[in-house]
């Protein structure tokens, strides 16, 4: 994992230089912004219909890595830099277990949404942003992992 | 009707899996895989499951394919054995 911003991968360097077609770089650049926002669409019908947390985070994942094939992976740092990738992982992870942590310190069991401390809220509404909040922490976990998979394949 | 369209579908998913097997071209293999990760997501769909076939065709169409391409691309192209 390099820290800088404009260091050039090695092996991307020897192996599969960025191509300098500006057809590819501007298709790239209008397709991944609809793949995100597809992916945060199924992220939120996660609760009631297909989709969820995996799903969406792997359609929030493929945007960035098409940005990564495309444009490579220096130029393609700015919006998810190499160095955030694992971090973020660990925080999403952090989410999920601390959410049922929070249920088993109330009283509970581990991930029983009806014994969050929110007592304003109705018991159903209650299990619906619990699980809403657990699908936060899945998609951000399977997302950076995914992106943090390609660079390390690259060596970056 | 619909029992010639999931046939098909089972044929042709049968065809890539030999075809992905027996190339040597690694390149053309792991393309021919997400063709069958995809085929597989579309028999999900005729299944009524659509939540797996989600799943496999976002995890196996896209991000399995760019990994292996991406592996491919580090190592040699052809097949030696």
């Amino acid at each position: 994992m390099s820290s800088g911003n404009v260091e050039l991968c090695r092996k991307e360097a020897a192996m599969m230089a960025p191509t300098e077609s500006p057809i590819i770089h501007l298709a790239s650049r209008g397709i991944s912004p609809v793949i995100l926002l597809i992916g945060l669409y199924v992220f939120f019908h996660g609760h009631y219909s297909p989709g969820g947390g995996f799903q969406g985070g792997v359609l929030l994942a493929a945007a960035i890595l098409l940005l990564r094939l495309s444009l490579g992976t220096s130029l393609s740092q700015p919006i998810m830099p190499s160095w955030i990738t694992l971090r973020l992982s660990a925080l999403g992870a952090l989410i999920f277990a601390g959410i049922g942590l929070v249920a088993v310190l109330f009283g509970g069991n581990f991930l029983d949404y009806h014994f969050l401390p929110m007592p304003w809220l109705d018991p159903a509404y209650l299990r619906y942003y619990g699980i809403l909040m657990i699908e936060v922490g899945v998609t951000i976990t399977v997302m950076t992992t995914l992106v943090s998979i390609y660079d390390d394949l690259l060596g970056c | 009707m619909h029992w010639m369209i999931e046939f098909l579908l089972f044929v042709i998913l049968i065809v890539s899996a030999v075809v992905g097997l027996s190339v040597r071209n690694l390149l053309a293999a792991a393309v021919i895989l997400t063709i069958f990760s995809f085929l597989t997501a579309a028999i999900m769909v005729s299944l009524g499951a659509i939540d797996v076939a989600f799943t496999e065709a976002v995890v196996g169409a896209g991000a399995v394919g760019v990994f292996s391409i991406v592996a491919i691309l580090m190592t040699s192209r052809k097949s030696r054995d």
